[in-house]
């Protein structure tokens, strides 16, 4: 990812340009309608550009379960933090469909964005996206289809996201800009180890050493 | 409890570290009866394996006894068993498949990347065998943490001493395995670089898999001899050129399959292997590889080579085009044991495979220093050497 300039301008249109570069970054089939899309069959992600004062990641994981189940595994946000690393918290906020994320961020801080569901296809896909006057302009996708063969589900995650305003939002910043790519993955592949085996694998030999390691990453 | 560290190249320890525990649920913990030293641990202790930590407990070939179950193992305690120095969760896409060494499970995520830089893919998690392969402490020790345990570890009978058996781990199925990628035809004749242990199964399992002829080919005259007991012709390549003796020992053909049971700390005359030489030492290009090499160039158009020898990174001047045009077919990779092992503990009890020719030596673990050193130092000799955790220290 490229560095950005800190725009400062309205939330709502940051919020509509957000939902341009995800839409532009999940393009795969309508390319040839989109002038500023490269002419290939490669995810819009992977393209060799940049989007705006956008973060984009994406990625993609294969896993041997059901669509069904992994749809109904994630839809339950309060799932998300057992295999996101940064997420310490997702709870129901008062809105149906609303959730607040509490995202760790460097020197024991956190921050809180509120989402609301933008989209949701049953067995498919699920959006969100952050709620107006939250202090992170945030949206993301995750989207299930069958595996060739006896492959299973491949699941793919892309997150948007505006570098935000203010002390708070220059740590998640911070934290973001770390490696968004690697992070994403790694969720990922840790959300299948889940899925497929009930356990996320560590080679640690006893729990206080996992425990440390857990605390030595926040 | 005590255990077998690695601090650096041939600087290896016996130390009191903490006992391991249940931190998943389908883990098991077994307590060591007997564990070996294996041809690629010397990898580590020379250096030449990237990603190893000083403290890091080595050790991939081990059997004990199950004290301590998650409650998500099917084993119980009391149970002795053989753990696969392979980790595999039995649930992703290559498990199911049974290529149970590149499963996606097994290696922590955090520790994935490095392997996938290297190679494009992570490797899966391997006992004892460096952070690349998920720094999992190894079986050189008294206790071992066993993840997915209701998929690794073989269950053994009692009456089955742990010499007979302890070798389903890895080189038994490796030797096997090894053969099998060879893809013998009755009436072939076969060479196998590398009589150690690896080298030696190899050439049981492909005179059991009906080869007409075995060709072994070391400079330690020890293991000529052992692989001479076998059935196996050999070749000492101190003594004469290898490719012009398979040549005419099969009138003019070449042989028609190739096994690598050498891998990348091959000895060698070749100029290309000196200078490969020394890039290992100063640290750049990893593998020597002139017994790949050699058999490249030995293999008959159309012939094969397998490769259970063990690679780590980079090698150059490889013969491409004899690769090519030649139209050799290539299978290589880390053994997938669970594959192999009940077959093979069957074959055990029947009597018709036999592993205890091989060991050389027995050891305390309080003395597997020096059976590092020896095993390395001395390999015409020190053909195999099994720690005991229990066995009183010689003083």
């Amino acid at each position: 990812m490229t560095s950005h300039g800190r725009s400062h301008g309205a939330l709502a249109a940051g919020i509509a340009l957000a939902a341009g570069a995800i839409a532009l970054a999940a393009k795969q089939q309508n390319r040839r309608r989109r002038r500023d899309h490269p002419a290939d069959d490669a995810p819009g992600f992977t393209a060799r550009r940049d989007f705006g004062r956008y973060e984009v990641v994406g990625r993609s994981v294969t896993i041997a379960r059901p669509r069904a189940e992994l749809f109904a595994f994630w839809r339950d946000f309060t799932n998300l933090p057992r295999f996101m690393e940064n997420l310490t918290d997702v709870s129901a906020a008062g809105a149906p469909g609303h959730w607040v994320w509490t995202i760790r961020a460097p020197a024991g801080q956190s921050v809180e964005v509120e989402t609301r569901i933008a989209r949701e296809v049953d067995g498919e896909l699920i959006a969100w996206r952050s709620v107006e006057g939250s202090d992170i302009d945030t949206e993301g996708r995750v989207t299930f289809e069958d595996a060739p063969g006896e492959r299973g589900t491949r699941v793919g995650l892309i997150i948007a996201y505006a570098p935000p305003m203010g002390e708070a939002g220059r740590a998640v910043a911070k934290l973001f800009r770390r490696e968004p790519e690697v992070q994403a993955r790694h969720d990922l592949k840790r959300f299948k180890m889940l899925m497929e085996t009930g356990e996320i694998a560590t080679s640690a030999r006893r729990n206080d050493a996992t425990r440390a390691a857990k605390m030595e990453n926040a | 409890m005590r255990a077998l560290t690695w601090h650096g190249t041939k600087d290896v320890r016996v130390e009191t570290v903490d006992d391991p525990e249940i931190v998943n649920p389908r883990d098991a913990i077994v307590k060591v009866t007997s564990t070996a030293i294996c041809g690629s641990d010397l990898h580590l202790y020379d250096g030449v394996i990237p990603g190893l930590m000083a403290g890091d407990i080595l050790g991939h070939e081990f059997m004990g006894e199950v004290v301590e179950t998650g409650p998500a193992s099917t084993l119980r305690k009391g149970q002795r068993v053989v753990v696969p120095f392979t980790i595999s969760c039995g649930g992703c896409f290559h498990c199911r498949v049974e290529q149970y060494s590149a499963c996606e499970n097994s290696n922590p995520v955090e520790k994935q990347d490095a392997s996938a830089a290297l190679y494009g893919h992570p490797m899966a998690g391997l006992f004892g065998y460096s952070h690349l392969t998920g720094g999992y402490s190894g079986g050189q020790a008294e206790y071992v943490r066993v993840p997915f345990s209701d998929v690794g570890p073989v269950v053994v009978p009692d009456h089955l001493e742990d010499e007979k058996v302890l070798f389903l781990s890895d080189i038994l199925p490796t030797g096997w395995m090894a053969a099998e990628n060879a893809e013998i035809q009755p009436d072939d004749t076969v060479a196998v670089w590398g009589c150690g242990p690896v080298g030696l199964f190899a050439i049981q399992a492909a005179l059991a898999m009906g080869a007409a002829r075995v060709i072994g080919i070391d400079h330690y005259p020890h293991r000529l001899e052992l692989a001479h007991k076998l059935g196996a012709e050999t070749i000492n390549f101190r003594e004469s050129h290898v490719r012009e003796a398979l040549l005419e020992m099969t009138g003019g053909i070449g042989i028609d399959a190739a096994i690598d049971a050498v891998g990348m700390e091959a000895h060698g005359f070749a100029i290309d292997n000196i200078i490969d030489v020394v890039k290992q030492k100063v640290g750049i290009g990893i593998d020597r590889a002139s017994a790949s090499k050699q058999a490249l160039l030995a293999v008959r158009p159309g012939g094969r080579l397998s490769v259970p020898g063990v690679y780590g990174g980079m090698t150059d001047k490889f013969p491409l085009g004899a690769l090519m045009e030649k139209g050799i077919q290539v299978r290589a990779g880390q053994t997938h044991v669970q594959r192999y092992t009940d077959r093979l503990l069957a074959m055990i009890e029947e009597g018709v495979v036999d592993t205890t020719f091989l060991i050389s030596h027995t050891l305390p673990l309080e003395e597997a220093p020096r059976g590092y050193r020896c095993f390395h130092d001395e390999q015409n000799t020190w053909t195999k050497v099994v720690l005991k955790p229990g066995m009183e220290a010689q003083q």
